[in-house]
């Protein structure tokens, strides 16, 4: 009747799982609770939930991202713990059986459910708005696939309270994910979650690609795109032609588990490296996913907090594409230990060391933007400056650990592990956080706190180097990936000091929490009432802060690159424009029931309770159906109305 | 004026403005959900070929099993291709015929198309039922995984599009072949039409090159 | 980094150049990053300010021309060191290599001496200045071979042999292990390796002849159980086609798909 889903799926004798799950119970009852009892549930259900606004999905994908770090943080703080304490005869609070789920968890949890909101969710916010349009092109494919992300992470969560999470690390090789290895719930709480999230992540693909190459503002050629849209596009191609391969993949190890196949078993005829192939074939285009619209975070901040334009607009357009393109060639250097030969071995690596030829020439365009510029140092400015002088020093150990023979004696080592947070923090981590400051008096009326925002830049960048410099050491000195016991007591003051370093990051997103909450508190001080609080180049900074569900009455003519910056120049005074009836999309709870059916699918495909699974999957298709048949699907305002609106604001 | 879309020609955009590639302005609904939907396919494409990749890594491990030569028949194989051939002509007449705004050619041209494809797939079925009878199943071999997979998952996709189709005809029926109905089943005939491609694929690479 | 073999040294060789070469461009890249941070600051009044457009086609040549000029150099240093330090690739100065198969089992290593008829688990004896050739596999999951101060690491799957050619230099004791997790015993699959001289070599083979259990298929079966941190033994004979069998997947392994062998699950796993 309920599959494997027994009783003893609820670890009660296992008091770390058990608490955390309590302790998050209780505040998702508390919030659920609150929401009730003050009557917000149609005020949320009407503006938020079924919201097809990609500001408000912008900002819903905003929130889930940094909900998520919460736990991907935990997970990390654990590890180093354990790995602090777990040397010689001491086998740490840790049995490896957690551990191996919590490392899991923690790279799954910060690249599915952490990063890829977060960049998605920026992107969605301010693409439109600097593209000079309303929406995107499917805004009710846009709201489905923030809601099946929605569902991924509560697949996951729920992984910790009901069965267990996968104990393969957050790469699931096969023949250790295969039934053999892992015969337990594990592994397909992975699969599901991702399978089902990279369905939603498919479509954002699909519906950016469009936005961007098929609505643009009149006279928004393609090189007068801001530079944050070319990356968007770029990261978007990328999502298009690289998501499919990893469902793919999952497919296949998921029929393995499931039906018995033999596509990655040790036996019959499974190639365990054809996963390995495709899965970075997948992979390597995924951090690419991630980096590229932090860089073009980092060209709107530059530009706009030195006072000038960005340094050769035109190498910036083309070292994206680059990357775009080079992405796709070097996904081996992943695994140069797995014995290609040096012919191939040498291929990839000189392609991977290519790659670092448009991304040096972006570092240098950015630093030709600040010389001689007037730097204003609010707080995404100041991750823009930490994240150049990081970022470099990661990529200098990304294009020595592509130098094969180097790679052979520290692959997989603490070494390996040091380069990719260096890339991921000092790249993704802090231009999302530069992102989320710069657009935050866009997105909601007022600026956030800078003090508190300072304090958490520094405490981010302090804890970084303290967390990851010592791992660098440790993987020259021998240290591989992954261990829940150090053999080696030598070892310890550096895995303290790293330690220390995830304490002090910890103080950092403590910081962003009080930002946040004083930043509420205080919001009246600190109103955005012109719509332009950093004296902006692009146009999501000529409309009011937050701008109008349409975002511009009337789309805006566009004359150069920067646009905004170019009308402030040219000084025209707004006329009384001609308003015509516009047309906007209305909501549409087909994301949120959808996402809802998704849950009940997945839980029971992991639980093989197959008659929930085919109803979850029928009544979730049902609601797609019954969403598509619909040709009604936008209200008109009319010009009166539209001038009236305005006239307010 | 939508969201999307400048439908009128005198809102266009003057020369001056858009000079150098991409200047007009959005583009009208049509071309977007068009271009949207072929990305679409583009995507289910690339999916594909990881299929047909893995297919051509596996399709010598036969793990002392059988082997395709053993196992294909290409008569009906032969018949099940003739079959979504044709029934992509079908689809295209119907297609035609929906612009023309002849909803009872387009009825019946669909109806063909149902027909012709599910024809496909009860020849699929039978030959993995057969297959599954004869110990072949997907479980024997690596071999055998992934010829179930790469053309099972065709197989799939052709299941889904003819449930679109009738879900489409539902429409048109209903609503009468006003714009939004007509983009969708021309969406749907791009899928169709695609899927033939992947079909010349398969029975290539797997069939005519297997046997 | 304490190399003590020809693999090992050549490799950190590499990575010293290769951070050096790198270094040219990104100390001053830093230095630079934060002159112009701290000198461009809006309340630097001693500061030239450009006007909007600072650009100019001289700097975006230099732009370009360094890291194209450095990644051409690192080309050739990956060219070349990929070929000369090829695992597969037999080391230059050979006398007769020694050869070793590997097994990586529930959570231990295997060594097979195919030409000498014994093995040993989770300790590698191997003569001073003689090269190794290691043919290796694994009988579970994927796993790497990997003695960090002998040089490269080589995966280890199920079903196909690898190729990995080390030498040790000098005597000593060099720790081993493996660099792909493989479950819940991977931090205890740790092993030693003894460099010593031909002639301790050969003694510790007549030692191991002597003594210890032989491995055959029932040896093999028992060994192949999941264990953790499994005490160095050895054996004092070998099936001469064990390694090909293990290989093939024609013999009793841990946890094969309807294998003989059932795990015990060794914690308490929710959901089993």
């Amino acid at each position: 009747m309920l599959g494997r889903l027994t009783w003893a799926a609820i670890p009660f004798n296992e008091a770390l799982p058990i608490l955390s799950g309590a302790v998050v119970g209780i505040v998702i009852l508390a919030v659920l609770g609150t929401v009730t009892v003050k009557g917000w549930w149609p005020y949320l259900w009407r503006e938020w939930l079924t919201s097809v606004d990609h500001k408000r999905i912008g900002i819903m994908y905003v929130v889930l991202g940094l909900v998520m770090l919460l736990r991907g943080f935990s997970d990390a703080i654990m590890m180093r713990t354990q790995q602090a304490i777990a040397i010689g005869p001491s086998q740490g609070y840790l049995p490896p059986d957690h551990f191996d789920q919590i490392f899991s968890a923690h790279g799954t949890i910060m690249i599915f459910f952490v990063a890829m909101p977060l960049v998605i969710g920026l992107m969605n916010f301010a693409v439109p708005l600097q593209l000079g349009v309303r929406d995107v092109a499917f805004p009710v494919l846009n709201s489905i696939s923030l809601w099946l992300a929605a569902t991924g992470a509560l697949l996951i969560n729920m992984s910790l309270v009901i069965g267990n999470f996968a104990r393969t690390g957050w790469w699931a090789y096969p023949p250790l994910s295969e039934l053999a290895f892992s015969p337990d719930v594990g592994v397909d709480y992975y699969l599901w979650s991702l399978q089902i999230s990279g369905v939603g992540t498919l479509l954002t693909g699909i519906n950016f690609v469009t936005t961007i190459l098929k609505l643009r503002a009149p006279g928004m050629t393609y090189f007068r795109m801001p530079v944050f849209c070319w990356t968007a596009l770029a990261s978007n191609l990328l999502i298009v032609a690289a998501f499919p391969v990893l469902t793919a993949a999952f497919v296949m190890l998921l029929l393995d588990r499931y039906l018995g196949m033999h596509f990655f078993t040790n036996d019959a005829g499974g190639n365990q490296m054809m996963y390995v192939n495709l899965f970075w074939a997948w992979g390597h285009p995924e951090v690419y996913i991630l980096i590229l619209p932090a860089f073009g975070i980092y060209s709107e901040v530059v530009a706009t907090f030195s006072g000038k334009a960005l340094f050769s607009y035109r190498s910036m357009v083309w070292a994206t594409l680059g990357i775009c393109i080079l992405s796709f060639m070097v996904w081996l250097h992943h695994f140069f230990t797995m014995g290609a030969g040096a012919d191939v071995n040498a291929f990839f690596g000189i392609m991977s060391s290519i790659i670092a030829v448009p991304t040096g020439v972006k570092i240098f365009n950015w630093l030709f933007t600040m010389f001689r510029g007037r730097i204003v140092y609010k707080t995404p400015m100041l991750f823009s400056v930490g994240f150049m002088v990081t970022f470099v020093i990661g990529g200098l150990t990304g294009v020595l650990l592509a130098v094969p023979p180097v790679d052979f004696v520290v692959h997989n080592s603490a070494f390996l592990v040091a380069h990719f947070h260096n890339v991921i923090i000092g790249g993704v981590v802090f231009g999302v956080l530069a992102g989320i400051n710069y657009w935050f008096p866009k997105a909601f009326g007022f600026t956030l706190d800078e003090r508190w925002g300072k304090a958490s830049f520094w405490c981010w960048l302090i804890g970084f180097y303290l967390a990851f410099m010592p791992l660098y050491q440790l993987g020259l000195m021998g240290m591989t990936r992954r261990l829940q016991h150090i053999p080696t007591p030598s070892w310890q003051p550096l895995l303290w000091v790293a330690e220390a370093g995830a304490i002090v990051i910890l103080c950092g997103i403590l910081c962003q929490v009080a930002q946040i909450y004083v930043s509420i508190r205080s919001r009246e001080r600190r109103l955005d009432l012109t719509g332009d609080p950093w004296n902006g180049r692009t146009l999501e900074w000529s409309t009011s802060s937050p701008p109008p569900a349409y975002n511009f009455a009337v789309l805006p003519r566009v004359e150069t690159v920067d646009a905004f910056w170019h009308m402030k120049r040219t000084g025209r005074p707004p006329a009384e424009p001609t308003y015509e009836s516009i047309e906007m999309p209305r909501n549409s709870p087909a994301g949120f029931v959808t996402a809802f059916f998704a849950v009940v699918m997945g839980f029971s495909l992991i639980w093989q309770i197959w008659w929930l699974a085919i109803l979850g999957f029928l009544a979730a298709i049902t609601v797609v159906l019954v969403a598509a048949w619909s040709t009604e699907r936008e209200h008109e305002i009319s010009a009166a109305e539209l001038a009236q609106l305005e006239r307010a604001r | 004026m939508t969201i999307a879309a400048i439908d009128s020609p005198q809102t266009a955009v003057p020369t001056e403005l858009a000079r150098g590639r991409g200047g007009g302005g959005p583009a009208p609904k049509r071309v977007v959900v068009a271009y949207g939907f072929w990305i679409f396919i583009l995507s289910d494409m690339v999916m594909f070929s990881a299929l047909f990749a893995a297919y051509a890594v596996l399709s010598g491990n036969t793990a002392g099993g059988p082997t395709g030569a053993e196992l294909f028949n290409l008569r009906s194989v032969f018949i099940e291709t003739m079959c979504l051939l044709l029934s992509s002509y079908t689809c295209g007449i119907a297609v035609l015929s929906a612009e023309r705004r002849d909803p009872t050619r387009l009825f019946i041209f669909a109806a063909l198309t149902f027909v012709l494809g599910a024809a496909f797939l009860f020849i699929e079925v039978t030959e993995f039922a057969g297959m599954v009878d004869k110990g072949a199943g997907p479980s024997r071999s690596a071999f055998l995984s992934s010829f179930f997979t790469l053309v099972g998952t065709h197989g799939v996709h052709v299941a889904s599009g003819l449930v679109a189709l009738v879900y489409l005809v539902a429409q048109v029926a209903a609503k009468g072949l006003q714009a939004a109905v007509l983009r969708r089943l021309l969406c749907w005939s791009l899928f169709w039409h695609a899927l033939d491609i992947v079909w010349v694929g398969v029975f290539t690479l797997v069939y005519l090159m297997g046997a | 980094m304490d190399p003590q073999g020809p693999i090992a040294s050549a490799e950190r060789l590499l990575l010293v150049n290769s951070t050096g070469i790198m270094l040219v461009v990104v100390i001053p890249v830093i230095i630079a990053t934060l002159a112009f941070a701290w000198w461009y600051r809006s309340s630097n009044s001693r500061a030239n300010r450009d006007s909007d457009e600072g650009y100019e086609q001289r700097i975006e040549f230099v732009v370009w021309s360094i890291p194209a000029l450095t990644v051409i150099l690192l080309g050739g240093v990956i060219w070349i060191g990929s070929h000369e330090l090829d695992p597969r690739a037999p080391l230059p100065k050979s006398s007769d290599p020694l050869r070793v198969d590997v097994v990586a089992l529930d959570w231990k290593w295997l060594f097979i001496y195919p030409d000498k008829g014994v093995a040993a688990v989770n300790q590698l004896v191997i003569p001073t200045g003689t090269p190794v050739a290691f043919r290796i596999t694994s009988a579970t999951v994927m796993n790497s071979f990997f003695v960090p101060q002998l040089g490269s690491q080589i995966y280890a799957m199920g079903g196909m042999t690898t190729h990995l050619n080390l030498l040790a230099d000098k005597p000593g004791e060099y720790p081993g292990l493996s660099a792909n997790f493989s479950g819940d015993g991977f931090s205890e699959m740790r092993f030693i390796v003894k460099s010593v001289s031909s002639d301790d070599f050969n003694a510790w083979l007549e030692q191991v002849r002597g003594a210890g259990s032989a491995l055959g298929e029932p040896g093999y079966a028992e060994l192949a159980k999941p264990s953790i941190a499994v005490p160095p033994t050895t054996y004092h004979s070998v099936d001469p086609k064990l390694f090909e069998r293990i290989v093939e997947q024609t013999v009793a392994g841990p946890r094969k798909m309807g294998g003989s062998s059932q795990p015990q699950p060794l914690t308490r796993r929710a959901g089993d």
